[in-house]
């Protein structure tokens, strides 16, 4: 490996980067990055966040300049200088987070992207004949908004293929699917490599690339650690090049005495109508989290679990007190700080600008969701700010979960995600709340602090609190739950015991298989 | 040879203190292109400007007494802006203000003694906030944005004065002048040091407000709730601050502050109502407030170069016969400056070589363009 250059490069690759280096500022987010696409493979790009995938997909698809380092097209060395670029020679992408008009049909999408001028109704066939040729049914009339999110992957998907293009790259795109709706996609993948394109496939789901890839290549902290056959490793060795070292199991002892154990969390019939046209509104929720356990609530992104936890917070309060019960008290008409005297603690999805102010310390982050609870401790009289109680208390949960930082009190934005969020857990569990609620805790965390984070809840619940994790993540769901459900254009099911629950009977539940109490519904209509 | 902006890693500590220092350079600059224009020396004329109002004591009054309302009204507006509200009505504050104040001395003149000024300012405080409370209450109940709301209400409180000394309020004994009567004695506000100057206890008033809302802001949990729910306001109400409450709370506390000034102006330094009672303090604290970095500490220093711009601007009328109207080029140069230098707290500038020569800043080159996602 290394930087040599040869004239005669093998025309059986199809993609050949040399190499490829980019900086920004002072960090080397890609540091000569070697990689080989082979005509008619499923190749994939393995790494964890922060690894340098996106940033080395972004120079293979033109939306950022490389500085230094070469790509071979087909044997020839190219420069890819726009993604316009990238698209001529035969490129396409789908990405992550899709680029779609809700307000549009799937065909006006499409329609917007080949910028070509010719009519939508023959954009409409063309998507039409290509979807079903693939098994990819799609409606090219269809409101985007109200598509799932699987489907409106499927419009991207399409839209990539209607340019035909030699390589498709695809950035984590099951981490939206269901288990179904994932093996869909993977008969269409393999229709595509059967017919000779290839597949640069980026994922951190391991079982998914053995299963499907020809080759991987991983990356950690910049570099290329290795090429390997996916096939012939296994979850753990892959996992373990990603890493570095070995990730800890999560350990989660049997819950006893649930049953009889007192109801921390008790919601009763929650509903609230969407906030705007395209929130999903939620229909009578029923749970019940009891001292002791986690219950996980599986589904797909954006079928609710936002305005859930801004329900179950307190950010938006309910009309009818007792749809949300904590401690045995009705909490439905109290704010957020209401519920947090009540021994509730919070985690959001969204680090920064949620969970975090960005350009505020970190001391001055612990402050931002405890200055009520821990009111004696943190503030003085006449409302000034003890600074040194609160600057300890904030080295206090720093040290007790492992954050990396480069000052003693660094600005949240200046933390990398992980660490960021071990102290946006760690804040809250420093309080010992007796309901916690968690959206994707793990959420672009690596490996090793993932691990942390889980194992932190489950002891919380073990000392005796209610843990309610909501996330789109099973692996992390079957680890942590004691019992898990699936919620699903805001209608949530009833939990499935952990011990009856499996991959398949959850990826129903979230695909909408089975409305989880419809009886109840009609009730709030 | 083209000029990029380069996002800094991290905001400069360094820019963030020379900015305004730059941006006063740049005024300068400008100032003196614009008087050479004019035909005048620019250094002569810096002179009469800059040095000139403030070579003796009692003009070091006359400072005090220009930057005691722009300081009150700055200060006030510091904490608007780093709520992230936009409270340009700062001077129909001001004169409600010192509408309300003026019910005391025009309406009960018989009524001496040591509370007439107490009641008089807290009267003024009263006038500055309700009239404040107008934008807030349309922004919370509607969704107005208050930029346009506050800022219209400036010319509704300029007219209901003008229709006041005009009408109802005005001196029955005044030949027809449209203003008040003269303030009775115990209605005016005193003077520090009457034997060297002018400067009146606003001066004092501007200062105190400073410091407690420097406190305020720096120390204290309400400081903190603003600076959040200013920064990042879904972290705010994840916070259990609620942003309507701001609202008020920042609309009401720079209302009260610039009416507040609006009384103290009328009661120390003009002793009546009268059509315009302010050369547009309301305005020139928006300056004043940004030039301070919204930090009630620099505001006083700010409020004081602004204060000299008027003094300047009457100091070149009289002398080389030149428009006052030079101090709001002058005011309107440096906000425009100091917002222009501000830029370079976040970006670096870099010069880029069009031609095939290679760049000059090679060292550079590493880092990313502007708007590249990191």
């Amino acid at each position: 490996m290394g930087g040599t250059v040869s004239a005669n490069h093998d025309r059986s690759n199809l993609l050949e980067v040399r190499g490829l280096t980019k900086i920004f500022g002072t960090l080397t987010a890609c540091d000569h990055i070697d990689l080989n696409i082979a005509k008619g493979e499923i190749h994939a790009l393995l790494g964890e966040n922060g690894a340098g995938k996106s940033t080395l997909v972004k120079m293979l698809f033109g939306s950022l300049e490389p500085n230094s380092g070469e790509i071979f097209w087909d044997g020839k060395p190219v420069k890819i200088t726009s993604p316009g670029v990238a698209k001529k020679l035969g490129i396409g992408m789908v990405f992550q987070h899709f680029s779609l008009f809700e307000a549009l049909t799937a065909a006006e999408n499409i329609a917007l992207s080949l910028n070509d001028g010719s009519p939508i109704s023959t954009i409409a066939a063309k998507a039409r004949a290509l979807s079903f040729s693939y098994g990819l049914p799609l409606d090219p009339d269809s409101l985007v908004g109200d598509l799932s999110v699987g489907e409106r992957q499927r419009i991207e998907i399409i839209r990539c293929l209607l340019q035909t293009p030699q390589l498709i790259i695809l950035d984590e795109p099951t981490s939206v699917l269901t288990p179904q709706e994932a093996d869909k996609l993977f008969e269409t993948l393999e229709r595509l490599r059967s017919e000779g394109k290839s597949i640069l496939y980026i994922s951190h789901r391991l079982e998914e690339v053995k299963r499907i890839c020809d080759r991987a290549t991983v990356l950690r902290h910049g570099k290329v650690v290795g090429h390997c056959n996916p096939r012939e490793e296994t979850a753990a060795s892959l996992a373990r090049m990603m890493v570095g070292s070995e990730v800890k199991a999560v350990v989660r002892a049997p819950a006893e005495g649930i049953e009889t154990a007192p109801a921390l969390l008790e919601i009763r019939g929650l509903s609230r109508k969407p906030a705007t046209p395209f929130a999903i509104p939620l229909k009578n929720i029923n749970l019940t989290v009891r001292a002791g356990e986690v219950i996980g609530i599986a589904g797909v992104a954006g079928n609710g679990q936002g305005e859930f936890f801004e329900s179950v917070s307190g950010e938006v309060l309910q009309h009818d007190a007792g749809s949300v019960r904590i401690r045995g008290k009705d909490a439905g008409g109290l704010s957020i700080t209401g519920r947090r005297l009540m021994g509730a603690a919070f985690v959001p999805e969204e680090r920064l600008g949620h969970g975090a102010a960005p350009r505020m310390k970190l001391s001055e982050n612990l402050l931002l969701s405890r200055h009520a609870t821990d009111g004696k401790a943190f503030v003085g009289s006449g409302g000034t700010v003890k600074n040194g109680a609160v600057y300890s208390a904030a080295q206090r949960i720093i040290k007790a979960m492992d954050v990396r930082k480069s000052a003693p009190d660094p600005e949240a934005a200046a933390l990398s995600g992980g660490n960021l969020q071990k102290f946006i857990v760690g804040r809250e569990l420093d309080r010992r709340p007796s309901v916690m609620i968690v959206n994707q805790p793990t959420w672009g965390v690596d490996a090793g602090a993932a691990a942390h984070i889980r194992q932190a809840l489950i002891e919380l619940a073990r000392s005796g609190s209610a843990v309610l994790v909501i996330s789109q993540d099973l692996d992390e769901l079957f680890e942590l739950s004691d019992a898990i459900a699936v919620i699903h254009n805001g209608e949530l099911s009833t939990p499935l015991p952990i011990a009856e629950a499996t991959f398949e009977k959850v990826g129903l539940l979230m695909g909408g298989a089975e409305p989880g109490h419809a009886e109840h519904s009609l009730e709030v209509a | 040879m083209r000029i990029e902006l380069v996002k800094r890693p991290q905001r400069s500590a360094l820019f963030s203190m020379l900015s305004p220092f730059i941006a006063f350079a740049l005024t300068i600059i400008a100032g003196a292109i614009m008087f050479a224009l004019l035909g005048v020396n620019p250094l002569s004329a810096f002179e009469i400007y800059f040095v000139e109002p403030i070579s003796q004591v009692w003009q070091l009054h006359e400072l005090a007494i220009k930057a005691a309302p722009l300081i009150l009204i700055a200060v006030g507006l510091s904490v608007c802006y780093k709520a992230n509200i936009w409270n340009i009505g700062a001077e129909g504050q001001f004169i409600f203000g010192a509408i309300f104040g003026s019910i005391m001395p025009v309406l009960f003149p018989q009524f001496e003694g040591p509370l007439v000024i107490p009641l008089m300012l807290l009267l003024g405080m009263v006038g500055g906030a309700f009239y404040a409370s107008i934008p807030a209450l349309l922004k919370t109940r509607f969704s107005t944005n208050e930029i346009l709301t506050s800022l219209m209400l400036v010319y509704v409180a300029q007219l209901f004065l003008d229709w006041l000394v005009r009408g109802p309020w005005r001196d029955p004994q005044g030949h027809g002048f449209p203003q008040t009567i003269q303030f009775g004695d115990s209605a005016v506000l005193p003077e520090l040091m009457p034997d060297a100057g002018r400067a009146n206890w606003g001066f004092v008033f501007a200062l105190v407000a400073a410091v407690a809302i420097w406190l305020m802001m720096s120390r204290m949990l309400k400081g903190f709730e603003v600076r959040v729910l200013g920064s990042s306001p879904r972290a705010g109400r994840f916070a259990g601050f609620g942003f309507n409450k701001m609202v008020f709370f920042a609309f009401l506390l720079s209302g009260a502050l610039a009416g507040l000034a609006g009384i103290s102006e009328v009661s120390g330094a003009i002793g009546q109502l009268q059509p315009v009672i302010s050369p547009g303090y309301g305005f020139t604290a928006i300056i004043v407030a940004f030039l301070g970095r919204l930090n009630p500490l620099g505001i006083v220093a700010a409020g004081l170069v602004l204060a000299l711009t008027y003094l300047g601007g009457e100091a070149v009328q009289s002398a080389l016969g030149i428009s006052d109207k030079v101090a709001r080029v002058f005011q309107g140069m440096l906000l425009f400056f100091v917002l222009g230098c501000d830029t370079l707290i976040h970006y670096r500038i870099r010069l880029i070589g069009m031609a095939l020569t290679k760049p000059k800043g090679a060292a550079l080159e590493a880092a990313p363009k502007l708007g590249e996602a990191r």
